[in-house]
């Protein structure tokens, strides 16, 4: 068996990450748990955005169902089992994403991103406006959960985080990854690629392109829960802000600094982002505009993102070696 | 019923204000297929400059009649953001739409920090100074001058955008870019300076509409990201790239507001969602929208 440059970009990518709390203090290693949720859900994002060519403004809202699903499975109904709830708020995405992806599925282009904007927007005023189900602006307390059966409970909540969560963690992202790359070329994620390119030659074709676009919805969908769930689990808080619109516009951000035309973008996009924005808030307090001139610049001279850089950096070198 | 009227008055006064920077998107999406996330920023850019511009001139003593008039040209006068603006989102004319709309979003992030920085974290507002021309009243039924002067400016607005758009010649260039771009450009037409005169006139219909509201409502940082998707629900209502539609969609969204805010006011932003919802679903097109090509 010969290894595909994808198979070792992934696998020193995985080493680094896993020696990663040996070498940096444990605040940095904390750091990656936000980075471990938003590269599992961006994953499932590029899914619709990348290879479907869908781009959705509204997706934080799996975010929001993830997050807030944790809050009820682990705060209100008490059970602590992280696996369990991550296997409920999966299902309960995926169930919610159903009807609003059939509903969805029909447009595409500007329509299909003000139509799941609209879609998200609307759970947003629910979280903030039905207080007594949902906390409303001050939202719901994520309780601490065990993983794997185990409460771990001599680590106070940080060394948790920065220990035995950050590997839970970079587990769930190795096995989303590696589904998500099964996904992607499997026979379906080359339809997905077919009708993104051209949907009415794909319909010609036999691909049944809105089934295909609800089925890719749906599980970006899922992805999104369980990134969530992370993000909520790591704050201990489910707020509405999870689901405004700017957190979908922020993921959209994230995909498109990674490069959302690589398999690995989005993941190295998340990641980016995360030390950006850690980085840049300790510097400035105008650090919003510090990433605005970021995407402006990215937007305008890098549309590959830095996976396009890397990719192109390793070209260069390789031509000149030649 | 004159509690009902009261609401009513509200409700419109809402909707003027979104008529206004709900026609600058419509006018930038119909011409230039742009959805501008920035025209929120826009609309908070000309509020924070309102308050600062009434606060200089109650401290001045300038007389009360020309705080109006004083605002409309300082939201004017803002609109020389645009055409810098403009060049910016050249760069990105001829690629995919998702890219156009990434663009206007850091547009939107930079701006927060603009606000953050010339006018602080907190809230900024006039004292009521919606008062200065008085209240009009009938019975229970009282609504300030102030108010019905914004409203008269947002009609104003609509008729002569009307007129421009349907009788001018420029008008004409206009809607057959809007049309068909590479005709327009064919037959001669400036696109070019076509497009900086739109988004620059989509960007005064922003500023012009903060700049009024400020006398009645508070600026914040907030403003700019909860605006632009009140514009963008009156928009799909209404249909996209249509100025009616901006019209039309502009007074369901305000009354909307106005009467859930008092009969239901758990459902107030809710509702909104759940009619933008279903224009999409029922008729994608928006209540004055022509089917697309």
């Amino acid at each position: 068996m010969t290894i595909t440059p994808a198979a070792m970009v992934a696998s020193i990518g995985t080493a680094g990450l896993a020696l990663l709390p040996y070498v940096v203090p444990p605040y940095y290693a904390g750091l990656m748990i936000p980075f471990f949720g938003y590269a599992i859900a961006l994953l499932g994002f590029n899914l619709l955005f990348g290879y479907t060519g869908l781009l959705s403004f509204g997706h934080a809202m799996f975010l929001g169902l993830g997050a807030y699903g944790a809050a009820v499975m682990a705060g209100t109904i008490g059970i602590k089992q992280f696996e369990i709830v991550l296997l409920a708020v999966v299902i309960a995405s995926a169930l919610i994403a159903l009807p609003i992806a059939l509903l969805c599925a029909r447009y595409v282009g500007i329509f299909f991103g003000m139509l799941t904007l609209a879609f998200g927007m609307l759970f947003y005023s629910f979280l903030f406006k039905f207080y007594h189900l949902t906390g409303g602006d001050s939202g719901m307390r994520v309780p601490r959960m065990n993983i794997l059966g185990l409460a771990f409970e001599r680590y106070n909540k940080i060394e948790f985080l920065a220990g035995p969560f950050y590997y839970y963690c970079l587990a769930l992202l190795v096995i989303a990854g590696f589904l998500m790359w099964r996904i992607v070329h499997s026979p379906f994620g080359l339809h997905l690629q077919a009708l993104r390119d051209n949907a009415r030659k794909a319909e010609y074709l036999g691909v049944h392109v809105r089934r295909f676009r609800v089925a890719a919805f749906v599980i970006s969908a899922a992805f999104g829960a369980i990134g969530g769930a992370i993000l909520g689990f790591r704050v201990g808080l489910a707020d509405p802000e999870l689901v405004y619109w700017t957190h979908s516009g922020q993921l959209v951000f994230m995909a498109v600094l990674g490069g959302f035309s690589n398999f690995f973008g989005p993941i190295i996009g998340a990641l980016t982002y995360t030390l950006l924005q850690d980085q840049l808030q300790s510097l400035t307090e105008y650090w919003r505009s510090m990433l605005g001139i970021i995407l402006a610049l990215i937007v305008i001279g890098f549309p590959e993102g830095v996976a396009g850089l890397a990719v192109d950096l390793r070209r260069r070198l390789a031509r000149r070696a030649a | 019923m004159s509690a009902f009227a009261n609401i009513l008055a509200g409700g419109v006064f809402h909707a003027a204000v979104l008529f206004l920077v709900a026609a600058g998107l419509q006018l930038v999406f119909g011409v230039q297929k742009i959805v501008n996330l920035a025209c929120g920023s826009f609309y908070a850019l000309g509020a924070y400059f309102g308050i600062t511009f009434t606060s200089y001139a109650i401290r001045l003593g300038m007389s009360p009649w020309l705080i109006f008039p004083g605002l409309i040209v300082s939201g004017i006068l803002l609109g020389f953001i645009g055409p810098p603006i403009e060049r910016l989102l050249r760069t990105v004319y001829s690629r995919d739409e998702s890219f156009q709309l990434l663009l206007t979003f850091a547009l939107v992030l930079i701006f927060q920090d603009v606000f953050k920085f010339f006018w602080g974290a907190n809230p900024r507002s006039l004292d009521s100074a919606y008062l200065i021309y008085g209240t009009l009243s009938a019975g229970d039924f009282s609504v300030p001058v102030y108010n019905l002067l914004v409203i008269a400016a947002a009609f104003a607005v609509a008729a002569g955008l009307g007129l421009f758009l349907q009788r001018t010649n420029y008008g004409r260039l206009l809607r057959a870019t809007a049309e068909n771009r590479a005709m327009a450009e064919a037959l001669g037409v400036d696109v070019r300076r076509i497009y900086a005169a739109v988004f620059t006139l989509g960007a005064v219909l922003g500023t012009t509409a903060g700049a009024l509201v400020v006398p009645t409502a508070a600026a914040s940082l907030d403003m700019a990201i909860e605006f632009v998707i009140e514009a963008f629900a009156v928009v799909v209502i209404g249909g996209l790239g249509s100025m009616r539609g901006a019209l039309a969609g502009a007074l369901i969204v305000g009354l909307i507001r106005a009467l859930s805010i008092v009969f239901f006011p758990e459902l107030e932003v809710l509702a909104i969602y759940v009619i933008v919802i279903g224009v999409l679903i029922f008729r994608p097109i928006g209540l004055f929208g022509r089917a697309l090509a």
